[in-house]
């Protein structure tokens, strides 16, 4: 009953939203690309030919690259890397981010301060600045670029959870719950933290967008991800070179990927919030 | 002088219809409303919420909300039709000819501006003050709403003000440029009772002075029979009765109209004259029989809660070299003590900031005391922590109604899982069937239709969410129900319900309760005994009738008098107060 | 009275900012020692023995208790010492400050464009809701959060240098065939206006322009949403209807009233857009090969030259401290109530 009622609000919210709609089904379509990519492009991603710099055409959809690798195919297959950097680091920076947050918004104390002060001086750095200080230090490798976006994303979830807990703290039907013989920790997690859902969805999901953007910087200037790994940031970095010769295709459809997963999740923030908010179900 | 314009109307509203644009589709939230007012007369716009009388305030002062317009009718003021003028026409009668102040000052005002500076900006807008003489009259402004010190009120911010005076600086904003016309929309609304009194009388004298047109638009029908000489009665948008005060209250034609009056209470009215829904109630449960010397239900004794103990100057404002200054500690409760006896109804009355709230809340255990006893049937809970009073067996003994309907309620969680809650908690009631029915029954003893119960809070009614707060209150048996201001945000009609709602449930179920309240028209429909507070201390205690009749407190005596409530219009009235029962 | 209580809140604000300069040192002092490997016999070079590392890592303070070497590494900071960059052989701190003016140009251009045209944008949408401008601020702010900032650049160098071929090539700050203006304040711009050498002026701005746009475009997105987002939550607040009812100007409501109260999350949201502008300064740095310190810090990376990376981070971390400083002075000015509450 719960799950049908639940559809059926999923309906009403996707069609009464176009723009939701859209940016679910690009959602969707992300996600297949990450699951399935590698294995229905039509090219080796990293199989080099002697077509190089080709321009797109019927055979190669967004031309050749300087090796002549299939822009197309790698562009596809680079969708799983960016995609799970991406939703591991904001996964991380999430479950960390809630429970801190919200331990420092209910119970206040040193408890607050402490939270209060880690996250201020994470957020005392420019965050890309500061992620690009922990690649450097902690080495140069994918891991690595996952734990830096979780850490300078951190604060925004810690913030979101600690201001939404502490309004709701006092409420009267939190009051009232506790008349109700619940404990700390299960008025917490049944009674508040479901309220404080669909802003963290929202942030999750500007949070995303924002975590592929990060990475993709990251591996632009050279840290993290290397070559010839096909990723996103990499392929824009590489055929920059080629800009300037008029060699568009090279750094625009990697660039475009990009662009679309980032529209995609920002967009998709706003349905997000409706589709959890009960408020909405009428 | 003051005769002639008696006959030409300043306003004259006639045949009046505002629709709204939803998402639902259109809205006509005023329909076919007609009234006049004449110069130095104040009529009364009263209704529940949703009446319409707020949206045609600001129709008449031309700042409707953009998705509503005028459909038919006009406003005319000083031979103008305010329908049809255009803005600019507006903007120059708007603060100048007319003027509004509203509920809730503090947010009324800009907050991050002076107000001498809010002052002159009006000044300057509507007058050819000179700019050295702006701040001697925004001054004066000060000076007529009767603000102390007005020079330096001048530089103030309203976060710097108390409600009341923010109220006056409204006041003074509306009047700074002699309109003939003034709208008050609620403006008591969020203020304490005492403070109500004196702002009322406060626009009522100037209104007198200054021979204005004033039109109050209130829910309050204690308020309106006290200070209006015409009302206007309205629900869902229509006018539904009009005429003098006395004329509606000596002669209401109207149901509805008859039937807020009855929910109204007034000084000598019973439980069972403010609503016609109400059965029989049934016969009180004998208490069982308790032997001689046992212990009350509850004795509070010398209840102290302090608050903030420490310096107010943090270390940075130490090394600045800012006087170190040992804060006192503040002391919400200062030594209370009381009684609950089984099966009594006890009201804790006071204004806002007298400690009946922190109080109630020790006696719930959600805060602990400072120092002092509560001892529930002999036992002293205070010794148990708050933090763990969850899993002690008295915590199904206490329960509470909170104040705020909406804001009690989880919106996440459907009335049945609101009820089942504590169910499931205190009682570890886990069979599906066995909660259902449970929650079944409680629903039927507090009036809520069954098929609600799948609802979520927001797609409740006030008076349903109320129920649901009380059928969660009752539904683990309390001994003891504290009930917070339980009808503070409802309409009188619904109060009126709800009120019935509790004396029957008190009857049936043989509970104590402690009522905190701010209204003692209203606490003494339920209790036999009230308790004044003030300023975290006890002032007075006894019967309510006594306390009513017969206040010793001087403080008590000022809360009776500010409460409004219709009576005053039989001291006013001789035929009234022969015939009071043509009311009912 | 008032005034004096100001100064105490400004100077209490300056205060409060030593922790964060205080976390942000420890920070970087914390990423300084986890270098992967030893930075000894990296300084000492591939051909050093054992005993020249040790003497390396002996000079270096190495070989001391952390504690120690912490404070060694404050006894640098306050001489201004950042430690000496392996790829220039120069001081990695006055490689910085050297650096420092060609990146502070573009960035103070970039806010300069994208508050001309995030503020007006957000003030008109909010005042027209649903209008044409509305929407178009819509589409600009979800566009402009979306756009990868690398991305945008070449897409503008492709279509203005390559395609239309009006803007110079991506190289640098002035043209090779200029001199550079004589080092008045270190700003191109300003230096050969300063020298009357309009050519030059000319020369330089348009190397300028296609960066600061490309870094505008970035930032214009969080302002114009958050200066829409103030106006509209203002405007439809009480004090506002207060304004209105007492036939106050339309520009006094929206100005006097509205935006200044509306300042204050513009304010807030500016601390986080310079974030994003420090951040995003390296990338545009690198595309258009701008000599900033974002350059400097990507040619550090490929080398591994970690004294000047840690150097570049902190650098940027002291100088977005202090421009939340300057952020939360002028919210006190702005806002009465700061600091009074408490």
């Amino acid at each position: 009953m719960a799950v049908n009622e639940f559809l059926k609000h999923l309906k009403y919210i996707l069609t009464e939203n176009p723009v939701t709609l859209v940016s679910g089904s690009l959602f969707v379509l992300l996600i297949v690309l990450a699951i399935l990519g590698p294995s229905i492009v039509p090219y080796d991603p990293y199989a080099s030919s002697a077509a190089t710099l080709q321009p797109p055409s019927w055979q190669h959809w967004f031309g050749t690259d300087q090796l002549g690798r299939d822009v197309f195919s790698r562009v596809i297959v680079a969708t799983r890397l960016d995609i799970t950097i991406a939703i591991v680091a904001v996964l991380l920076s999430f479950v960390i981010g809630s429970i801190a947050g919200s331990a420092a918004g209910y119970y206040g104390g040193w408890i607050d301060r402490v939270v209060g002060r880690l996250t201020d001086t994470i957020m005392a750095f420019p965050l890309f600045v500061l992620a690009m200080g922990i690649v450097a230090a902690m080495g140069n490798t994918v891991e690595n670029i996952v734990y830096a976006t979780a850490l300078i994303n951190l604060p925004f979830y810690a913030r979101v959870a600690r201001a939404e807990v502490n309004v709701r703290r006092e409420a009267g039907f939190v009051q009232a719950a506790r008349l109700a013989g619940n404990s700390d920790v299960r008025l917490l997690a049944t009674q508040i933290y479901p309220n404080v859902l669909p802003p963290m969805m929202v942030q999750i999901s500007l949070n995303m967008g924002w975590a592929i953007l990060n990475a993709a910087g990251l591996s632009f200037i050279g840290l993290g991800v290397r070559p010839p790994t096909p990723e996103w940031g990499i392929m824009v970095a590489e055929g920059a070179t080629y800009i300037v010769s008029g060699e568009w295709w090279l750094a625009l459809f990697p660039g475009a990927a990009l662009m679309l997963a980032v529209f995609c999740f920002n967009l998709l923030g706003d349905g997000l919030r409706d589709l959890i908010d009960p408020r909405q179900r009428t | 002088m003051n005769d002639a314009p008696k006959t030409v109307p300043i306003l004259s509203v006639q045949g009046l219809s505002v629709d709204f644009r939803t998402r639902a589709g259109t809205v006509h939230a005023v329909k076919d409303l007609s009234f006049d007012l004449f110069r130095g007369e104040m009529i009364g716009v009263v209704g529940e919420s949703g009446s319409g009388k707020s949206v045609t305030a600001f129709n008449i002062m031309g700042i409707l909300d953009p998705a509503g317009r005028v459909a038919k009718g006009s406003i005319v003021f000083e031979g103008l039709d305010l329908t049809t003028a255009d803005e600019g026409a507006l903007s120059e009668i708007r603060g100048r000819e007319a003027s509004m102040i509203f509920q809730n000052p503090r947010v009324a005002l800009n907050p991050i501006r002076q107000v001498g500076t809010q002052i002159e900006d009006v000044l300057r807008r509507h007058t050819n003050t000179l700019t050295k003489d702006l701040k001697k009259k925004a001054i004066e402004a000060l000076d007529a709403v009767r603000i102390r010190h007005p020079e330096q009120r001048y530089y103030a911010y309203p976060y710097e003000l108390s409600g009341g005076m923010c109220q006056r600086v409204m006041i003074a904003l509306a009047l700074a440029c002699n309109p003939s016309l003034l709208i008050a929309d609620e403006p008591t609304t969020g203020l304490d009772v005492t403070t109500q009194k004196t702002i009322m009388d406060l626009v009522r004298d100037l209104a007198r002075e200054r021979n204005l047109a004033t039109i109050l638009i209130t829910h309050d029908l204690g308020l309106a029979s006290q200070y209006c000489q015409r009302l206007v009665v309205m629900r869902s948008g229509e006018a539904v009765e009009a005429g003098t005060t006395e004329e509606i209250f000596l002669n209401p034609k109207h149901p509805y109209t008859i039937k807020l009056i009855k929910a109204t209470p007034r000084i000598d009215s019973r439980l069972e004259d403010l609503s016609d829904d109400v059965v029989e109630r049934p016969a009180a449960q004998p208490l069982p029989v308790r032997p001689e010397g046992a212990p009350p239900l509850l004795e509070v004794r010398n209840l102290v809660k302090e608050y903030g103990i420490g310096s107010s100057t943090s270390w940075f404002g130490r090394l600045l070299g800012r006087k170190v200054e040992e804060k006192k500690p503040f002391r919400a409760v200062d030594d209370v003590s009381f009684i609950v006896g089984h099966g009594e109804s006890v009201g804790l009355v006071g204004e806002s900031g007298c400690g009946k709230s922190t109080t109630s809340n020790t006696v719930t255990r959600l805060l602990d005391p400072t120092s002092g006893e509560i001892l529930f049937e002999g036992q002293d809970l205070a010794k148990i922590p708050c933090k763990g009073f969850a899993g002690v067996p008295e915590r199904r003994l206490i329960q509470m109604v909170f104040q705020d309907p909406t804001e009690s309620l989880n919106p996440r969680f459907t009335a049945w899982r609101c009820i089942a809650d504590p169910l499931m908690r205190l009682d570890g009631m886990r069979n599906k069937a066995e909660l259902d029915a449970r929650i079944r029954e409680l629903a039927g003893m507090v009036g809520l239709p069954e098929h609600l119960l799948t609802r979520f809070p927001h797609q409740l009614s006030g008076g349903q969410k109320a129920r649901v707060g009380i059928a969660r209150a009752i539904s683990v048996s309390p001994k003891l129900l504290i009930l917070d201001e339980p009808t503070s945000a409802l309409d009188v009609s619904v109060q009126a319900i709800v009120l019935n709602l509790l004396a029957d449930l008190q009857a049936r179920l043989g509970m104590s309760y402690i009522f905190v309240s701010h209204d003692l028209n209203v606490v003494r429909l339920l209790c036999d005994r009230v308790i004044v507070m003030n300023a975290g201390r006890i002032i007075e205690t006894g019967t309510a009738d006594e306390i009513l009749t017969n206040p010793r407190d001087p403080y008590t005596r000022s809360l009776i008098e500010a409460v409004p409530h219709l009576d005053v219009l039989a001291a006013n009235d001789k035929t009234f107060a022969e015939e009071p029962k043509c009311i009912a | 009275m008032r005034g004096r209580a100001r100064l105490a809140m400004i100077a209490g604000r300056l205060l409060q900012a030593i922790p964060s300069i205080a976390g942000v040192i420890i920070v970087t002092f914390v990423l300084t020692r986890a270098l992967p490997g030893d930075p000894a016999a990296y300084f000492a070079g591939p051909t050093a023995d054992e005993q020249s590392i040790a003497e390396v890592r002996k000079a270096l303070g190495l070989d001391r208790s952390l504690p120690e070497q912490f404070v060694l590494y404050l006894g640098d900071l306050a001489q201004g010492d950042l430690g000496r960059s392996v790829s220039t052989g120069q001081p990695v701190g006055a490689e910085l400050l050297r650096r420092l003016p060609a990146s502070l140009e573009l960035t103070l251009l970039a806010l300069f464009l994208s508050l001309g045209v995030a503020l007006p944008l957000g003030i008109l949408a909010a005042t027209r809701p649903n209008s044409w401008i509305d929407h178009l601020c819509r589409v600009v702010v979800t566009a402009g959060v979306s756009l990868p900032v690398f991305f945008t650049g070449l897409f503008l160098v492709y279509v203005f240098y390559f395609l239309l071929g009006i803007a110079p090539s991506p190289l640098g700050r002035i043209d090779v065939f200029f001199l550079e203006p004589p080092d008045i304040t270190g700003f191109f711009t300003i230096d050969s206006l300063l020298a009357g050498d309009l050519e030059t002026f000319w020369a330089s701005l348009t190397q300028l322009i296609l960066p600061a746009i490309t870094l505008g475009i970035f930032t214009l997105a969080p302002l114009a949403r958050m200066t829409r987002g103030a106006m509209l939550a203002v405007l439809s607040s009480d004090f506002i209807r207060t304004a209105r009812a007492s036939g106050l100007s339309r520009p006094t409501v929206l100005f006097a009233y509205g935006l200044r109260n509306a300042m204050l999350p513009i304010l807030t949201t500016l601390g986080m857009v310079f974030s994003f502008m420090l951040g995003s300064n390296v990338l545009v740095e690198k595309v258009f090969a701008w000599p900033g310190i974002g350059s400097f810090a990507i040619e550090a990376l490929i080398v591994s030259d970690y004294a000047a990376v840690q150097g570049f981070v902190l650098a940027m971390a002291l100088l977005y401290v202090a421009l939340n400083l300057i952020i939360d002075i002028l919210y006190t000015v702005v806002d009465p109530r700061i600091g009074l509450e408490a």
